[in-house]
């Protein structure tokens, strides 16, 4: 009984590491560039989601869809105003320009009083509910990530197979110079696709923050979102939520049924394992460059 | 569909410290086809890159019709009815060859033609409409070739700049893909500024020509005259006048320089 909960504790919280990924891999896709930012776009989105939920006192329900818009306003203008300008350059540069970032929101937070320095939690509707199924008691806030995962994972599909913007993202991704000789905003859609990352990672964030507490470190969660994202082979989205709930389930059971610490590496093991025996990932395709 | 006259005025680019063009001017009249012969490196693509906003010209200007389009945004140009089918097609290669086509729509504002432009280019590439659904890095080099003009069409250009459409075809197939570049200029009206190293087939398809070496434009005649010339059936259609002895005259030189 133990085992099937810590199973679904790993769900849970593997799924907010596939959320992240996904950011990952969008960004990674439409740039070739990897963003270290989306730790911390996700703290952001707790962040953003607390401030107008208990300092504004805007009903949760109105919260949410504000948050979501905002932090992909703040996605899009963050490509706009420092990433496009050095896209180009080595990727080693961009890197380290999303880290920068990524620490100047982390010590931003921490400078609003209170707020920024202590252990927050996020009010949700949902809070102190949970189901009982066959003997096993599941919170609420474990149920609601999958099923949230899901419903965005469904959204980003259709949206990438079916609608004229969400092709022209893959055409611009598949080959950026066709992608300009036909008249595709090629940068543009660089700016949406941060935009898209930054609102997942604060979906991610809102789902998160019941379960956790919220805090201007939680961002760190994004550096188990990385090997998730490698794991299901960087440049594949489902293989980013794949990824990210068997990085989940593993670490989860690591911490029930290994020795203490064994948790905090399960991720890394899991990634050098995969490595070793798939370098291109679980969804990896073979490179198909060819002249 | 009527076009208008693309103008070069002694443009230059470069990439880097590279010179490539160094003050080309040329006229593609509406309605023609003309055809920029070259050597490797002679600069011919970055004519045609320079004209679809995609090299930034240091000097000179470009106009279409009424238009300076000199240095302007590649989306915009592709908007003033101008398509180009890159060197090497270049063509997505995981999406359907459906999205492909509709990926060359991509700037046509009225989009319910678009499903009807799509007949009509499938008209013109039957093979096409047969793979629709299949992924473009499935279809074989002349399908490819094909789809890469397929997908140009679709944005409805009064001019068509076309980079080297024989490249890696079998000689067969590429009198196919030159047929139906003629077939597309003589009876949609459309324009085409074509490339080529092939300068047999391009004399023969095209109305005027231009030869480009180091990047200038060196030779600008109708295809029938530059037939005619010596120096281009030496050098470029590689036909070569013997003496007696079968030795050259030392005294053949390009005239030109």
């Amino acid at each position: 009984m133990h085992f099937l909960q810590q199973v679904i504790n790993g769900i849970a919280q593997g799924c907010i590491y596939g959320l992240i990924a996904i950011g990952f891999v969008l960004i990674y896709k439409a740039t070739e560039t990897v963003s270290f930012v989306q730790g911390e776009l996700m703290m952001l989105g707790a962040f953003l989601g607390l401030v107008l939920i208990t300092v504004l006192g805007i009903p949760y329900w109105l919260a949410v869809p504000a948050t979501l818009l905002a932090m992909m306003a703040f996605g899009f203008l963050v490509e706009r105003v420092a990433i496009s300008p050095i896209l180009g350059e080595p990727a080693f540069s961009i890197v380290m320009l999303t880290l920068g970032i990524g620490y100047v929101a982390r010590g931003a937070v921490m400078m609003i009083p209170e707020l920024g320095t202590e252990l927050q939690v996020l009010p949700v509707p949902y809070r102190d509910q949970s189901v009982a199924i066959g003997g096993l008691i599941i919170g609420m806030e474990r149920l609601v990530v999958p099923a949230v995962t899901a419903a965005l994972c469904l959204m980003l599909y259709l949206m990438f197979r079916f609608t004229r913007i969400g092709v022209a993202m893959q055409a611009a991704s598949q080959s950026q110079s066709a992608a300009y000789y036909m008249g595709i905003p090629v940068r543009r859609l660089n700016g949406l696709v941060w935009g898209m990352a930054a609102g997942v990672a604060a979906i991610a964030g809102l789902l998160l923050a019941p379960i956790v507490m919220i805090d201007s470190n939680m961002g760190f969660i994004g550096l188990k979102a990385f090997p998730a994202a490698v794991v299901g082979g960087m440049a594949s989205l489902p293989g980013a939520v794949v990824g990210g709930v068997t990085i989940g389930v593993i670490e989860s059971l690591a911490g029930y049924l290994l020795p203490e610490g064994f948790k905090d590496v399960a991720a890394y093991v899991v990634v050098l394992i995969m490595l070793m025996v798939r370098p291109n990932g679980l969804f990896g395709g073979e490179v198909r460059k060819k002249v | 569909m009527t076009g208008s006259t693309l103008k070069l005025s002694n443009v230059e680019s470069a990439y880097g410290p590279v010179k490539a063009i160094r003050g080309v001017s040329l006229q593609v009249p509406p309605g023609m086809i003309v055809a920029v012969l070259g050597s490797n490196g002679a600069g011919k693509s970055t004519i045609l890159k320079t004209i679809s906003g995609m090299v930034v010209p240091s000097r000179g200007k470009i106009e279409y019709g009424a238009h300076d389009i000199t240095g302007i945004d590649p989306a915009a140009i592709v908007r003033y009815g101008i398509s180009h089918v890159p060197e090497g097609r270049d063509v997505f290669p995981l999406l359907s060859v459906r999205d492909n086509l509709l990926m060359g729509a991509y700037t046509r504002k009225n989009r319910t033609e678009v499903p009807r432009d799509l007949e009509a280019v499938f008209d013109y590439l039957p093979i096409l409409k047969e793979r629709c659904a299949q992924p473009a890095q499935l279809l074989s080099g002349g399908q490819q070739q094909m789809l890469a003009i397929a997908r140009a069409m679709m944005a409805s250009p009064s001019l068509i700049l076309l980079d080297e459409p024989s490249l890696g075809l079998s000689p067969k197939l590429t009198i196919e893909i030159f047929e139906i570049i003629v077939r597309v200029n003589r009876e949609r009206g459309t324009t085409i500024l074509l490339v080529e190293q092939n300068a047999n087939l391009a004399l023969n398809v095209a109305d005027h020509g231009y030869v480009l070496e180091n990047g200038r434009i060196v030779a600008d005649d109708s295809c029938e005259r530059l037939r005619a010339k010596e120096d281009i059936k030496e050098f470029y259609l590689g036909m070569r006048e013997t003496g007696i002895r079968g030795e050259r005259r030392w005294k053949k030189k390009k005239t030109w320089r």
